[in-house]
């Protein structure tokens, strides 16, 4: 592994625990914001969680993808500038948004809370990614497994959804509340979609490394899915903003769209003893285990997800706890299990046996169960506040609450469990990269 | 084949793009934004009001949606002017001035008249979908 590439590695994991650390922080905030207010209000410690968590993600499939790409789709001598010019200025740039985060500067929009200058060393970076990963490529290998179509399909569907994310810029967006929201949230969404390419591309690339069975990378049933998640990244992101007053097409649209990912959860229902049967015989392989786990947490999202876009359900569900709940649901339990399986497949924790093994199988059980809790308190917060505020219709917001505080300081507590399992997987994968 | 069915769907991706651009706002009752409405969302942004704030649900939920405070029973704009300019135990005071409050409540006022954030019951149909009324 090249010394870039390493630091990359070893910065994509730091991210996870800058996560990791301001999530619990941000949740204690939450729940006791008397103690925190002063020096470290929600409204710094929720950016610093955020955008490290979102980075953590793109930084993580973006790794695991140059360190695969090798093997799979260049055979001529590397464009490697292009990718030191990325990984060192993707670094300094999500340093420099953490530093306008320590001193209060924002830009103030969901998830990307950065000022909006920043969006541009960051546009550069990806341009530079895309150079070391495109560029390289002569004649490309027939047939293209889907592997790779899933992985360009994400890299390029992330710099249109980005620019796309930054159009707000220029005045015309902003000429109508309902155009600036609709357009900002089909960008927010659709991004969404395109990382999930790029993880759920190299969650398929470490099930036929390891099983060996390339056929997984050219069956029918698989490119089905493959498409329907595409039409899906394209078209479903209205779900967000049901509420939103924009043409009604733009709602049904996304409802119908939404609707065809009930193919795939029954799809995923019907295999599902299959897998608990692969899932016993993989319990000896670190990497293999992290990607089956992220299964079990797509058939649970999923089922949440189809749910919250069905409007008549929305009306409930929408501004509250389960969005977050759904928001986290999937980018622990389906992002950072398959990352953490991908790297842990690229570290070969498995030839480790002993403290590493030890720690690492500690950290993913107490993960797993604390996430579990987590979870499931967040849906019910958001259960209790949308009858409080749907059927009950009470109108102070304090009153609302009340209740619904209590519940999430039980997921407050479980997040302490959560950042302690995955906390020791990235320690013990830290030791690891230490010692090659 | 997937070669072309790729193709037709980025092409699907930028015609649904420009349709959603020029033609998802169909009833713009808010207005375009005028200078202070617009120095309003500047200062909205730049103190970060959305980490615990919702408009039309979306943000964070430390705090209450705003979308529809101005025009909320017993608050309105004085209301506004006083829970920003003082803060409480949870929210913090960010100290602005006269005319940074002003133009964010010009702001709210503003967001306010594009639309309810809250789907009444009634506008639920037969297929679970809703149809708002601009
Ligand atoms: C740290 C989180 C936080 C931030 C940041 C924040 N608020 Fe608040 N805000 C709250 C909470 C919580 C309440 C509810 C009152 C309470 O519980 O103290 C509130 C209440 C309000 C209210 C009254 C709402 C009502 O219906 O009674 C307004 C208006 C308001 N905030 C505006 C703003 C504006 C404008 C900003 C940005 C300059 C802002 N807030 C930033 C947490 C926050
Ligand atoms: C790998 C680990 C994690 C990832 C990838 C992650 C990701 C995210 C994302 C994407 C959001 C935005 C959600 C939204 O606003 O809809 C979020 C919000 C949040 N997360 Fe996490 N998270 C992680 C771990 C944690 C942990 C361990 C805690 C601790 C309890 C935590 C606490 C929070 C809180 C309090 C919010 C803000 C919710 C709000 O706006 O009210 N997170 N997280």
């Amino acid at each position: 592994m090249s010394p870039f590439l390493k630091l990359y590695f070893r910065f994509a994991l730091l991210l996870l625990l800058v996560t990791l650390v301001f999530g619990v922080l941000a949740a204690w905030a939450f729940v006791m914001p008397e103690l925190f207010s002063r020096y470290f209000p929600f409204y710094q410690l929720r950016p610093f969680h955020v955008s490290a968590a979102i980075f953590w993600i793109i930084t993580g499939a973006s790794a695991g993808i140059l360190y695969y790409k090798r093997e799979v789709l260049s055979h001529h001598p590397l464009k490697t500038k292009y990718k030191q010019v990325f990984i060192i200025l993707w670094i300094l740039s999500i340093l420099a948004i953490f530093f306008c985060y320590s001193f209060r500067i924002f830009g103030g929009r969901e998830y990307w809370e950065f000022p909006s200058v920043l969006s541009i060393p960051l546009l550069i970076c990806w341009l530079a990614f895309m150079a070391s990963y495109f560029l390289p490529v002569r004649s490309p290998i027939h047939p293209i497994p889907q592997y790779v179509w899933m992985w360009s399909t994400g890299i390029f569907f992330f710099l249109l959804t980005f620019i796309e994310q930054n159009l707000w810029n220029i005045p015309w967006f902003r000429e109508s509340y309902v155009r600036e929201l609709t357009i900002q949230w089909k960008a927010n969404g659709a991004m969404v979609g395109a990382w999930n390419q790029m993880i759920y591309g190299t969650s398929l690339y470490i099930m036929v490394k390891i099983s060996g069975d390339e056929s997984m990378a050219h069956s029918r049933k698989s490119y089905m899915f493959y498409f329907i998640g595409f039409a899906n990244l394209m078209l479903n992101w209205g779900h967000h903003i049901y509420n939103v007053p924009s043409a009604g097409w733009v709602r049904n649209v996304s409802y119908i769209v939404s609707m065809t990912e009930w193919v795939v959860f029954i799809s995923i229902m019907r295999d599902f003893r299959k897998r608990v049967d692969e899932y016993k015989k993989a319990l000896n392989f670190v990497s293999y285990r992290f990607v089956v786990a992220s299964e079990f947490w797509v058939m649970a999202n999923l089922l949440l997800a189809l749910l919250m876009s069905i409007p008549a359900v929305n009306r409930y569900t929408h501004g509250t706890h389960i969005t977050v709940a759904h928001a986290m649901g999937t980018t622990i339990g389906i992002n950072t299990m398959i990352l953490l399986g991908s790297l842990g497949y690229i570290l070969n924790v498995d030839k480790y046996t002993g403290g590493v093994r030890n720690l690492i199988n500690k950290g993913y059980n107490i993960g797993q169960y604390s996430l579990v809790v987590f979870w499931v308190a967040l849906i019910v917060a958001g259960l209790l506040k949308g009858y409080r505020t749907a059927v009950l219709d009470i109108p102070d917001f304090q009153t609302i609450m009340q209740p619904v505080n209590s519940i999430l300081t039980v997921a407050a507590v479980a997040g302490i469990g959560v950042a302690i399992g995955f906390g020791l997987i990235v320690f013990s994968y830290f030791k690891v990269l230490n010692d090659r | 084949m997937i070669v072309r069915i790729w193709i037709g769907f980025v092409i699907v991706f930028f015609a649904y793009s420009l349709l959603i651009y020029f033609q998802a706002d169909d009833g713009n009752l808010e207005g375009k934004p005028d200078a202070v409405v617009l120095d309003g969302w500047h200062t909205w942004q730049s103190k970060n009001c959305q980490a615990c704030h919702q408009l039309y649900g979306l943000g964070g939920y430390m705090g209450p949606d705003l979308t529809n405070i101005a025009s909320a029973p017993g608050k309105g704009q004085v209301y506004m002017d006083v829970f920003i300019r003082k803060g409480t135990a949870k929210m913090p005071d960010f100290h602005l001035n006269d005319s940074e409050i002003s133009h964010l409540v010009r702001f709210l006022v503003w967001v306010d008249k594009s639309g309810k954030s809250r789907v009444p019951g009634g506008a639920v149909n037969w297929s679970g979908s809703y149809s708002l009324d601009h």
